[in-house]
């Protein structure tokens, strides 16, 4: 039991990238945008902070270096998010070609750039990540919890997030009644830029200690994952991201357990996709997302 | 004076009216971002043209020479595009988009690997079994996508992603119980089932040109026969166009949808089985995506999802991708050829738009020139 307890830091560490991408596909679904490009985008946030803590870790010392590298990469997320937006709610795009596209963008422009400025194809290793807090918890778990909470709060409490709900039910009635819809789904869209790509600031300055390729490695597809096992509610993604980030702790801790270390640690990997494929054939029937997810809105059609 | 406007218009039109010339002037786009990037960077662009240059035709050009090796590169790499566009394609011609082509790709690698290690080695048998069979295994993986969606409505999009980590995760697990196998390759593959052909190996002076073009070129076919001159076909673009309206018409929609992503997952499980006998002498334990699935996807967007426009694609893709070794010694990232890929799926994603925005000032102009009367 103590030894579970031990590993508590190492789930965190791995769950809040997840719910934190998690929370930002739930903003952009629920608005009516799907956003497959969740992974490619936290690519952009790992890779450009990654980037910006090596160079700004000897000038500004580790702790603000942190901190600042974790805005660098968000905003990373952002304006790269904005492409997404830009093509499916401004041009009415088909979304999952749009969101592919990002997908193949992100892994060669950050490849690129590390090309560029490192003459290798990964980023330069910085000398310390984020530095854990007190019981070895990373303050991302802390972030992460701020996240979703927030999410909660606005989607929940405030009128914006009755509107940016509304948009993704039904955009015609929220036009209707003088909802922006293309407003709003453009802030959907760069809100899950911004989480996606601070997610992957996370992940890299706490799991790793550079960046490259196979560091993102199907985080944000996981967070896809999450947002539909989690049916698309603050609660349910909280839960699912626990259950998904704690599966992937355990394809990497299972070799401490006599009991787990005959079984292939992909058997762990291969958990968040089978229980969501799972539960989405057990569920089917009873549709959980947003009624107008993936659907462009054109002003005046009906 | 007239005649210079309205062929003007005509070039605007056709733009409008074709999808052919409208991909045409979207990987012309990509190709433009990339060079700008380049310069951008403060590297050369034109390394990377004589990179393609050399891939396409041989020639190159700072040594006058011709390699006709750079060629059968060329088609070798083209060939897991072509097929995994035609997967892609395939079943969006059905209307179903189909991202699980890198999962089925990779149900192919490994059934093909697992024959091909353990399977009876008879010459010629040997080989082609074991590419059956990864068909099999790419229709399987696909077809339980169809199944879920017909059955079940779950999205084809988030089940296909699943199944692509399920397949990667699980190829892993089952290459390395195979006897000899360490954390990456397995052992040698006996002689037999090698997709090794000396004839062609010699008209390439060399190249990995090995008989997979051949299945690669009848895929094509098979796939323009199916689509177009099949009541098959017939059925599955109906299903593509209208679900309610084909179903109205007796077409079996259910079947139409689970067969159609079959077929798709055949493709890319061929593609699978191709890039496992064709390129490597080993059987692999994939660390991570090879990505000819996900490139697929742009290769049927770039190629309007016909088989002409798939093969095209395919080469296009290919000819980048064989060009990344090239570009490297003039200097140029390689992954100059993934931001092209990337870019042109951009492109055409807000090509739509583009189109509305054409025929947007089309109207605008003729509205002009009526009042102008």
């Amino acid at each position: 039991m103590n030894n579970i307890i031990g590993k508590v830091p190492t789930i965190l560490m791995l769950v809040s990238p997840i719910l934190i991408t998690a929370t930002g596909g739930m903003i952009c679904e629920r608005s009516g945008v799907v956003n497959i490009a969740l992974e490619g985008l936290m690519v952009c946030g790992a890779f450009a902070s990654a980037a910006a803590h090596f160079f700004l870790e000897p000038v500004l010392g580790n702790s603000l270096s942190v901190w600042v590298s974790l805005l660098i990469g968000s905003m990373a997320g952002l304006v790269f998010s904005y492409v997404h937006a830009f093509a499916s709610v401004s041009l009415n795009a088909d979304q999952t070609v749009s969101g592919t596209g990002i997908n193949l963008l992100a892994n060669g422009v950050t490849i690129f750039l590390s090309q560029i400025l490192f003459k290798q194809d990964r980023t330069k290793q910085f000398i310390l990540g984020m530095m854990p807090g007190p019981g070895g918890i990373y303050p991302t778990a802390f972030i992460a919890l701020l996240v979703i909470f927030v999410a909660w709060f606005v989607l929940y409490k405030r009128p914006f997030g009755l509107r940016l709900r509304a948009c993704g039910e039904n955009p015609q009635a929220a036009a209707s009644v003088g909802i922006n819809v293309l407003r709003i789904r453009y802030a959907a869209v760069l809100a899950s830029g911004f989480l996606a790509g601070l997610a992957g600031s996370c992940l890299v300055l706490t799991t790793n200690t550079q960046f490259n390729s196979t560091t993102v490695n199907g985080h944000g597809f996981i967070a896809l994952a999450v947002v539909s096992f989690g049916r698309w509610k603050p609660l349910g993604i909280a839960g699912a991201s626990l259950l998904f980030g704690t599966a992937l702790a355990f394809s990497i801790i299972a070799s401490d357990y006599t009991l787990l270390r005959r079984m292939p640690t992909e058997i762990f990997n291969i958990m968040p996709y089978a229980i969501t494929l799972l539960t989405l054939v057990i569920f089917s029937g009873k549709n959980y997302a947003p009624l107008s997810a993936g659907k462009p809105y054109e002003k005046g059609a009906s | 004076m007239m005649i210079q406007a309205s062929r003007k218009r005509s070039l605007r039109e056709l733009l409008i009216s074709s999808d052919g010339a409208l991909s045409v002037l979207v990987v012309l786009l990509g190709f433009l971002c990339g060079t700008i990037l380049i310069l951008v960077v403060g590297r050369n662009p034109v390394g990377m043209y004589k990179a393609i240059l050399q891939v396409l035709t041989g020639y190159n050009i700072d040594r006058g020479r011709f390699y006709v090796r750079y060629i059968g590169e060329w088609l070798a790499q083209s060939m897991p595009y072509i097929l995994c566009g035609l997967s892609m394609a395939f079943a969006a011609r059905t209307g179903l988009f189909n991202i699980g082509g890198e999962g089925q790709y990779v149900i192919g690698l490994t059934v093909a690997q697992f024959f091909a290690l353990l399977g009876p080695q008879i010459p010629v048998l040997h080989w082609m079994i074991a590419l059956v069979l990864a068909m099999i295994g790419g229709a399987l993986w696909g077809g339980i996508v169809g199944w879920l969606k017909a059955k079940y409505e779950v999205s084809e999009v988030v089940a296909t992603i699943m199944l692509n980590y399920i397949a990667l995760y699980a190829s892993r697990i089952l290459i390395m119980r195979i006897p000899g196998t360490n954390t990456y390759k397995t052992p040698d593959y006996p002689v037999t089932a090698l997709l090794r052909a000396p004839f062609l190996e010699k008209l390439t002076s060399g190249s990995m040109l090995n008989l997979g073009i051949f299945f690669v070129i009848l895929s094509v076919i098979v796939y323009w026969f199916i689509i177009e001159k099949t009541r098959l076909g017939y059925g599955l673009r109906a299903t593509g166009f209208n679900k309610d309206a084909a179903r109205y018409g007796g077409i079996p929609v259910v079947k139409s949808i689970v067969l159609s992503m079959a077929i798709a997952g055949a493709f890319a499980g061929l593609a699978g089985g191709i890039v496992s006998l064709g390129s490597f002498r080993f059987g692999r334990v994939l660390s991570g995506n090879d990505g000819y699935g996900f490139a697929g996807i742009a290769v049927a967007l770039v190629g309007n999802n016909t088989a002409l426009g798939t093969l095209l694609a395919g080469l296009l893709f290919g000819m980048l991708s064989s060009a990344q070794p090239l570009m490297e010694s003039n200097s140029i990232p390689k992954e100059i050829s993934y931001i092209i890929q990337g870019l042109v799926v951009v492109f055409i994603a807000i090509r739509g738009g583009l189109r509305i925005v054409m025929t947007y000032s089309l109207k605008k102009k003729a509205a002009q020139e009526a009042q102008g009367k």
